[in-house]
């Protein structure tokens, strides 16, 4: 099989394009930072950026003027408040407009599912009584063919590309993932093309020691790039905790234009890479994102 | 008796209500305590159940997030959210969800999406996540909310989760397949559901409430249950292991 590793530089040049629909999944957990910075620095414009919780990498993104439309189902900055970017441009047009399509988290859920299994809709039982079906003509209702009324629908997603980080993975793309495991193998499949990040490559026999494990397979994947810490500030079960400090930051970087234009200039335009953006946290944060040890026994597979 | 704040006493009456449930889909905040004080006391069966995947968490310390990495470690079961909102939530695995939002009207339906209109708010709020499902499909539906007159409303500005909607059955007859809201626990009273129609009545004062001060915060006329009582005071081991244990910091019950 093919020896897919890249670097983000040339994965993002390759695979993200102007006007393309980008999916930057991960709940919570394993959201790569690295993967949205360099699509800033590469300057793309009027992409479609899908999650389910765009969190503070499309705000980042959006700030920088990458985007004109945003799918989603819940916009916030998780426990602290709003993502004021993201605002701005919604509400004044700064730097760019943006459009918002939006959903329940089983609606995106359904949508990448529907994507995955190349259907035209997936059925769900949501958005009854609700207002979103009002202001998302998308979610509609379709009477069951075998009876039992009317059920919610959701069309299909499938990016252009998806960009989904994990623990480790082998040099063909075979990914191993634990801890939250979100949205990862449905968006993969999904996607026309996907760039997997990850923390360790590993040889193709760790993966195949522990094939339940294996949440892509490798013939999913066009890409593999080997970015160690490239999901900071959110986290990497087992590698790094989350850093919870920078999500309070941001929201008094964010609230001010100047000021998030200067953070940007400092910590995206004003690296290289992300082993530069690394190199600048100071020791005292790696510290406090040290993680604590559980590990699992083991199985015998034989 | 010991001195003790609104939010305990909100903390405790959540905690109370959920006396004998066994699975439990939790929010992140104050639901999260009330849950764990619950399984410490009245629910020791209880499971935690979270929308990031998580069933059976053990945290070790209080998450921070629904996401939060402790809460991965320790759990039964740690599944994609696929699995999460099709096979435990659809499936109807969930008994009792918790849920809040910034307004809710008589019938227990809730807004988290904005305040104004929603092509130009006045306050934009993060919208459903998973709670419009999460109001369909969990057996029971608990509220936990402050009792003030911006929140609880004639009339919502948005629609995000449905609870009895117009009232009466119309649950039923749009075949939603939970019984939705049972139960609003707020700082200063205790709300149930009528039977029949389906609006919210007071159903016990927390100690020092009194009902006109609590009317007055409700955009309706509020009616008081024909029992009408008052809330049993936090006891000193509620409140013992909220302080000590649950929240040391202080964080949600100060």
């Amino acid at each position: 099989m093919a020896d897919k590793v890249t670097t983000m530089r040339d994965a993002v040049a390759a695979y993200v394009h102007d006007g393309d629909t980008v999916a930057i999944e991960g709940f919570t957990a394993c959201i790569c930072f690295a993967a949205g910075h360099e699509i800033i620095r590469q300057r793309r414009r009027d992409l479609t950026l899908c999650r389910l919780t765009p969190d503070l990498i499309y705000d980042q993104m959006i700030a920088a003027g990458c985007a004109r439309r945003l799918v989603f189902s819940y916009l916030g900055n998780p426990g602290v408040g709003s993502l004021h970017a993201i605002w701005r441009a919604v509400e004044k047009g700064t730097p760019g407009p943006l459009e918002l399509e939006e959903y329940s988290h089983f609606g995106m859920v359904g949508r990448y599912l529907a994507g995955a299994y190349r259907l035209p809709f997936f059925p769900l039982r949501s958005y009854t009584g609700s207002d979103l079906p009002t202001v998302n003509p998308r979610i509609r209702f379709v009477e069951s063919p075998y009876g039992e009324g009317p059920l919610a629908v959701v069309p299909p997603l499938s990016p252009d590309v998806a960009i989904l980080h994990a623990q480790r993975a082998d040099r063909h793309g075979d990914t191993h993932m634990w801890g939250l495991l979100g949205m990862q193998k449905e968006v993969a499949f999904a996607a026309r093309h996907v760039i997997v990040v990850v923390e360790e490559l590993v040889d193709e026999s760790v993966i195949r020691a522990d094939p339940n494990r294996t949440v892509i397979p490798g013939m999913v994947v066009d890409a593999v790039v080997h970015e160690p810490f490239g999901a900071v500030p959110s986290y990497v079960q087992g590698y790094y905790d989350r850093d919870n400090a920078f999500y309070l930051q941001w929201d008094q970087i964010s609230r001010d234009e100047a000021r998030t234009r200067a953070w940007l200039d400092e910590w995206v335009f004003g690296v290289r890479d992300r082993s530069e953006y690394v190199r600048k946290i100071e020791p005292q944060t790696w510290s406090r994102l040290e993680p604590g040890q559980a590990p699992s026994g083991s199985v015998n597979y034989g | 008796m010991a001195e003790y704040t609104p939010s305990e006493m909100m903390i405790v009456a959540a905690a109370r209500a959920l006396s004998g449930v066994r699975t439990v889909f939790v929010g992140v905040g104050l639901p999260n305590v009330a849950c764990n004080l619950a399984r410490l006391t009245v629910a020791p069966d209880l499971e935690l159940i979270y929308e990031s995947g998580v069933y059976s968490a053990r945290p070790a310390r209080l998450p921070l997030s629904i996401g939060d990495p402790a809460l991965v470690t320790g759990a039964l079961s740690v599944c994609s959210m696929a699995d999460l909102f099709g096979l435990y939530l659809q499936g109807g695995r969930v008994e009792v969800a918790f849920l809040g939002g910034a307004q809710i009207d008589r019938f227990g339906n809730l807004n988290t999406t904005v305040i104004g209109d929603y092509a130009a708010p006045r306050v934009r709020l993060p919208g459903s996540g998973g709670a419009c499902e999460i109001a369909i499909n969990a057996q029971q539906v608990f509220v936990v909310m402050r009792l003030n007159r911006r929140s609880f409303v004639e009339q919502l500005d948005f629609v995000t989760s449905p609870g009895h909607l117009r009232g009466g059955d119309e649950r039923a007859t749009l075949r939603l397949p939970g019984r939705g809201p049972q139960v609003v626990v707020t700082d200063q009273c205790v709300l149930r559901f009528d039977p029949a129609t389906k609006e919210m009545v007071l159903s016990s004062l927390h100690p020092g409430a009194e009902l006109e001060q609590v009317r007055a915060e409700v955009g309706w006329v509020l009616r008081p249950a024909a029992d009408l009582s008052t809330t049993d005071p936090p006891r000193g081991e509620e409140l013992q292991l909220l302080r000590e244990r649950l929240d040391p910091q202080g964080m949600y019950t100060g």
